[in-house]
Parts: structure tokens; C-alpha cells; sequence
């Protein structure tokens, strides 16, 4: 019998980790992480969960004993935000070279200075080159589902991956959700049987020098991997949907059958969201939702099948790359260019630093996006100036 | 140290082909250390000459698995290793973490303080050839004082004394710290047999003379070396348990410490200074007379010393 429990969005991925038989943990503390690992040592000190836990003095080593660990074959788990993330940035980078599926949840901190410990996307977004799949969770009950999904599509592409949650608004707050039987997710997600591990009398050689005659192939090889990723993600999701009654996608759509007016998300605001949609479609407007689950690999032909087509699209961006725009409407953007015809799409910068997106935000938004005629000026919601 | 009725492992598990320089102690140091070790080892090697010695993708030059990985995460990459093999069953496998002084005495000291103080089941191991030999002869903490490097030049040499790494580790009460150098091949090998046998954080620190980095023939680098332990430059000694002190080797004869500097052209200038050289043997005395200090309060004597000539 599976088990629902009421659990923060931290301690929903802690059972997500107990639930895929993590092996080797390690991790630094951090707010808003902290829980996450508080109660996964608990877990493992109680003996509920065959794993070594090892406290380490940064989360730069965090990620590295990580990166030991799964070249040695285990399953290696770990959490962090914002400027744990960023001290990891060279071996995210690492651990993706190496082809290693390890597991990260990354809780959406905002970057200092000055200090924040409130949501948005610019600490995990500014690692999307460094070969890492990425979930944009919006409920608990995704916290704790993609854990496991993130170790059943990484074991077989062989590239790491970050499953994302919003400081607070999800780390800290209490929903109800259901955790599987151990045995069901044995059967998803069996143990993991690597290809190639550092094992004593298997004299191999991992990560030595590549001249400029062997290194090209090796990223060729990870961008393969990652193209394949789409596919796998798509399969692995429909087994996990069948099997524990879920209804997850590379994107999530909302109301979009003959929706005019699409407003893109991605993380926890996209239930406000969902709310703005459903009142502003009983007030007659043609408007949908997409949310954004995946954003490594990039969702290409779903973005595409999905805004193809439309009036006009607006993407919310909890993030900024700065000089340019925010980072999900460059991409998308990006994705649709080709498309004919033309799909008009605006971006708007919105919740930075934890403050709050409002249904009234997202209907403004609605509103705004109607009007707008200009394409590409990026338009901030909510900034007091 | 005992030097009669000792043996040495035939087994070679550092294989010909590997592209270290002529007269390189950093892979006689590896042979040696293998040779003590034997093939259940797992070896993470971080930025630093053994990079490239090992060879690249496509060779292997180790009879043991080796993980690349980045500069300041040696000791931390072996203890997720050691961690993984072991939830593998595989617990028994010595990992050892294999880096330069760079990645030790510099950029690797957090994680090595980290791993020490967790006391994790690892043996790390620094060759050191006292700077950045690999990116071109750059100072490091290593560097000895009066020492020249491309970025210490002749005109303004090192003006610091080395880092005392032994005494960072053995601050860290870790089991096991030794110093060796292949110059003295049987206490190396008798201390790597000793520390297989130890459970917790075992700490080598090798000194490994680099021809091209110090400025001097390659057939020079044996006898440097011995030379250094012979100045007491570079004391043979083992602490255990950060508190148990044993000066394993002291050569009975004076030797001045202007011969071993006079071999290697990275102390050409300082005859030019001999003030600076007095200040050298002023430091080495000190820390000498530190050890046999500690040798005594472990010991009771220093009479128990080994003091006999093995080599010229």
C-alpha cells in the first residue's frame, strides 16, 4: 500500500531519495536545502536506508564525492541552492564529462549579493551548460516523483540531473503526498548497473588528457545523449504515469486546445497560474497554460506543437540573463523562430528574489500581453521603479 | 628503517610507456608506491604532472584503475570512491589519492583538512616537487625559501619559508603521516606496507625532485634527494596519531647544506647571498631540533635513531 503523507517539498525529496535506494549522500548545509539532507541523515542513522552519508566541508567536495561515488558505481544523491550550486559549477561540469547520473535537487535561491534566501531561477539556470538534465518541479508530489524519474532516465542516458523546487513556496510548505511502495518503485527504478566503473583489476583510465583529435567526440557523444534524453524522458514518463497514476510530460499543458493567448511558466508559480487561467477562461478568454517541466534537453517539437499557431505567447520568467532577457523566453523564442507563421512572443520578469506572483499578476499579465504590439521588449512585472 | 633482509615486490605496476621526464621522482615514487600497494588500489589523480604521466585517453600506463578528476578534490573524490566501492561490497580496495603540491599544500587543502578530520579510509599522497612543475615552474606554497621560479625570479627569489604540511596533518590527529622519497626506497616501501595495513586517513608526503623545475641533469634527482634528507632538509620521519613522533633516519656525517643546494640551479643565485643560506640552515636546525624533540618525548631517547651510512 502506498502511503500519503504531509510532507514540505524538502522532506518530499528526502523520501524521494529513500525511495530510489540512493546509496551515497553527501552534501553542505544550505537554506533553503537544509532539510533535505537533515532528514535523509536522520533516515540513514535509523538504518531505514542502506546508504553512506558523509558531511563534507563544502559543496564544491559535496559534488565531488558525489562524482566518486557513482564512478565507483553507486547511486550518489545530493541537494543544494544558489551559492552552494555556483561553488559546484566545475564539477557539475565534471560530473557530466564523466557521464555520471547523479542526482541533485536544487532548491531555487536567489543569488547574492545582496543576500536572498527567497526563490527564482538564476542559480540553476546559470548552470544549463554544463550537461545537466533539468525538472522544473511545481508540487511536492513532483519533488518526491522526479527523484526517481531523475535516476531511471540518468542511468540509462548517462548525464546527471537536477530536479528543481522554489525556496519556500514548495521547500517549506506542507502538502499532502503520496509515497510509493518500496516494491513498485523497485520495480520502475532497479539497481543500478553501471558499464563502466572504477573496479580494482579493471585497469581503465577515466577522464585522462583528450588531445584535440579525441576530445570533440566526447561532446558530441554528451549532446547525442542529451537529444536521446528527450525520447527516454518521454518512455520513462509514460511507464512512471501508468504506474503510479500520474499525469507528467516533457511539458504540461493546461487549457490549451483552442487557446489563443498562451501564458509559459515553469516551477511553483505555475499553479497562480493555473488559478489566473481557469478564472479568465470562465470569464470567456481564450487563453491556456505550458508549463515548462523540462528544460534540459530543451523540449523542442513539444514547445513548437504546442505554441504553433497561437495569437500571442507569453513567456514569465523568474530569471534574467542580464543584457539579454529572461532565460526561458530566449529559448522558446529561439525554438519558434523557424515556425511560420510567426508566432508573436513577450517575456516578463516577475518574482525575483521570492517576491510574490499573484493571480492578479498573471491576469494583468493576460491583459498586457494583448495589447502589446512591440516584439522582444523585455517587460518587468511587479519592479517598483 | 632496516635496511638488511628487506624485499622488494617484482611486480611492476607502473607499465613502460608512460611519458613522465627523464629522472622523474613522481613516477618512481608511483612505481614504488604500487609496488608496496599492489593491484586491489584505486587511484584519483587531480591536476598535476600525473595527468598527463599516466597517459591520455587512449593509453594506460597504471595496472590499477585511475579516476581523473579536478584540482582541489583529490582527497574528496577518493572518499566518494571508497564510499562506492564499499556499498559495492568493495570495501576492502585501498584508494589512494595521488596529487602534487599544488593540489595539496595549495588549492586541495580544504578538501584534505575535510577528509583528515572525518578521518575517511583513504591514503593520500602528495610528490612534491616543490612548485607548479606542470603548468611551467611556478611558486607554491612547497616552495622552499631562496627557491627560484618563473614567478619568484633570481632578482627577488621565494622569500617564505615552505608550508609545513606535515605538521597540518598531524594537527589533524590522523593515524598515519610519513615523509619518503625513492631516494630511500626501503623505508618507503616498508612505511607504504605499514600504512596498508592502517584503517583511517594516511597521509605521504614525498619528496620527489623534478630535473627540468629544479634546474639540474636528470641523473641528479636520486642523489638530490638523498641529499636533502642527508642536509635534513627533508627528515625521514613518521607521526602517528598526531602525537607519536619517530625520526626514522639521521645520516651520521655532517653534511653541509651547500651541496645540496649547489646541485640545482634553482638556488644558483643565492651564493651570491650567503646570508640567505645561513638563514636556511638556521630554519632547518630549528625544525631538526623540533623533531628530535618530539622523537625524545616519544621514545624516551634518541639513541633508538638509525644512524648508519647506507649510500654515499
Amino acid at each position: 500500500m502506498s502511503l500519503k503523507k504531509v510532507l514540505t517539498g524538502n522532506h518530499a525529496v528526502s523520501y524521494g531519495a529513500t525511495s530510489a535506494r540512493v546509496q551515497v549522500i553527501s552534501a553542505y548545509p544550505i537554506t533553503p536545502q537544509t532539510t533535505i539532507v537533515e532528514l535523509l541523515s536522520e533516515i540513514v542513522a535509523e538504518g531505514k536506508l542502506d546508504a553512506i552519508f558523509v558531511n563534507v566541508e563544502s559543496e564544491h567536495s559535496a559534488m565531488s564525492a558525489c562524482i566518486g561515488a557513482s564512478a565507483a558505481g553507486a547511486r550518489a544523491f545530493t541537494a543544494t541552492s544558489a551559492q552552494g550550486l555556483a561553488l559546484m559549477h566545475e564539477m557539475l561540469h565534471w560530473a557530466a564529462g564523466a557521464r555520471l547520473p547523479i542526482v541533485m535537487a536544487n532548491v531555487n535561491r536567489a543569488m547574492a549579493p545582496p543576500w536572498s534566501i527567497w526563490t527564482d531561477q538564476n542559480d540553476s539556470l546559470a548552470q544549463r551548460d554544463t550537461g545537466w538534465m533539468q525538472f522544473y518541479t511545481e508540487s511536492n508530489q513532483e519533488a518526491y516523483d522526479y527523484v526517481i524519474l531523475a535516476y531511471k532516465v540518468a542511468e540509462q542516458v548517462l548525464l546527471p540531473t537536477m530536479l528543481v523546487l522554489d525556496a519556500f513556496v514548495l521547500s517549506h510548505t506542507s502538502e499532502p503526498v503520496e509515497i510509493y511502495d518500496q516494491e513498485k518503485v523497485d520495480e520502475f527504478l532497479p539497481p543500478y548497473e553501471p558499464k563502466f566503473v572504477i573496479e580494482p583489476g579493471k585497469p581503465l583510465g577515466y577522464g585522462a588528457l583528450a588531445k584535440p583529435d579525441t576530445y570533440m567526440e566526447f561532446r558530441y557523444k554528451m549532446q547525442r545523449s542529451m537529444e536521446r534524453a528527450v525520447k527516454v524522458i518521454e518512455e520513462e514518463t509514460k511507464k512512471f504515469n501508468d504506474m503510479f497514476n500520474r499525469n507528467y510530460g516533457l511539458v504540461e499543458p493546461y487549457m490549451m486546445d483552442d487557446a489563443d493567448y498562451v501564458i509559459v511558466t515553469s516551477g511553483a508559480m505555475t499553479s497562480t497560474a493555473r488559478a489566473a487561467v481557469h478564472e479568465l477562461r470562465e470569464e470567456g478568454n481564450k487563453v491556456g497554460l505550458l508549463k515548462m517541466k523540462t528544460f534540459r534537453p530543451f523540449p523542442f517539437e513539444k514547445v513548437r506543437e504546442y505554441l504553433s499557431g497561437r495569437k500571442k505567447v507569453a513567456v514569465l520568467d523568474r530569471n534574467i540573463s542580464f543584457g539579454h532577457h529572461g532565460i526561458f523566453y530566449e529559448e522558446i523564442k529561439s525554438a519558434m523562430y523557424q515556425v511560420e507563421p510567426k508566432v508573436p512572443i513577450h517575456g516578463y520578469i516577475l518574482g525575483l528574489g521570492g517576491r510574490d506572483v499573484t493571480k492578479k499578476d498573471i491576469k494583468e499579465i493576460y491583459e498586457d500581453l494583448q495589447k502589446r504590439e512591440e516584439l522582444s521588449e523585455i517587460v518587468w512585472k511587479g519592479v517598483k521603479l | 628503517m632496516i635496511m638488511r633482509n628487506w624485499t622488494v615486490p617484482m611486480e611492476e605496476n607502473l607499465l613502460k610507456g608512460h611519458v613522465a621526464c627523464q629522472g622523474c621522482l613522481g613516477a618512481l615514487s608511483m612505481r614504488l608506491m604500487l609496488k608496496g600497494l599492489g593491484t586491489n588500489v584505486a587511484v584519483v589523480i587531480p591536476a598535476c604532472c600525473w595527468t598527463i604521466i599516466s597517459g591520455d585517453v587512449l593509453y594506460h600506463a597504471l595496472k590499477v584503475p585511475v579516476f581523473h578528476t579536478a584540482f582541489e578534490t583529490a582527497a574528496i573524490t577518493a572518499t566518494g570512491v571508497k564510499a562506492g566501492l564499499t556499498m559495492r561490497g568493495k570495501g576492502d580496495t585501498t584508494v589512494l589519492a595521488w596529487a602534487g603540491d599544488g593540489g595539496t599544500f595549495d588549492i586541495g587543502l580544504q578538501a584534505i583538512s575535510g577528509a583528515a578530520e572525518r578521518n575517511e579510509d583513504i591514503i593520500y599522497a602528495v610528490y612534491d616537487n616543490e612548485a607548479y612543475m606542470n603548468t611551467g615552474i611556478q611558486r607554491s606554497s612547497a616552495t622552499p625559501y631562496g627557491a627560484w621560479t618563473t614567478t619568484t625570479p633570481a632578482k627577488r627569489p621565494e622569500d617564505k619559508p615552505k608550508k609545513d604540511i606535515v605538521e597540518i596533518l598531524a594537527a589533524h590527529r590522523v593515524p598515519y603521516v610519513a615523509t619518503v622519497t625513492p631516494a630511500y626506497p626501503e623505508d618507503f616501501l616498508r612505511k607504504v606496507e605499514k600504512a596498508k595495513k592502517i584503517k583511517g586517513f594516511r597521509f605521504f608526503h614525498i619528496l620527489s625532485p623534478c630535473p627540468p623545475g629544479w634546474k639540474m641533469p636528470s641523473d641528479y634527482s636520486v642523489q638530490a634527494a638523498r641529499l636533502a634528507v642527508q642536509t635534513k632538509v627533508f627528515p625521514l620521519l613518521e607521526i602517528e596519531n598526531g602525537e607519536k613522533y619517530t625520526i626514522n633516519y639521521e645520516y651520521p656525517k655532517d653534511v653541509p647544506l651547500e651541496e645540496y643546494l649547489k646541485l640545482q640551479g634553482r638556488f644558483k643565485h643565492l651564493f651570491k647571498t650567503p646570508e640567505k643560506i645561513e638563514h636556511i640552515k638556521e630554519q632547518v636546525k630549528k625544525r631538526w631540533d623540533y623533531l628530535l624533540m618530539r622523537h625524545k618525548l616519544t621514545h624516551g631517547t634518541t639513541d633508538n635513531i638509525v644512524r648508519k651510512v647506507f649510500y654515499k
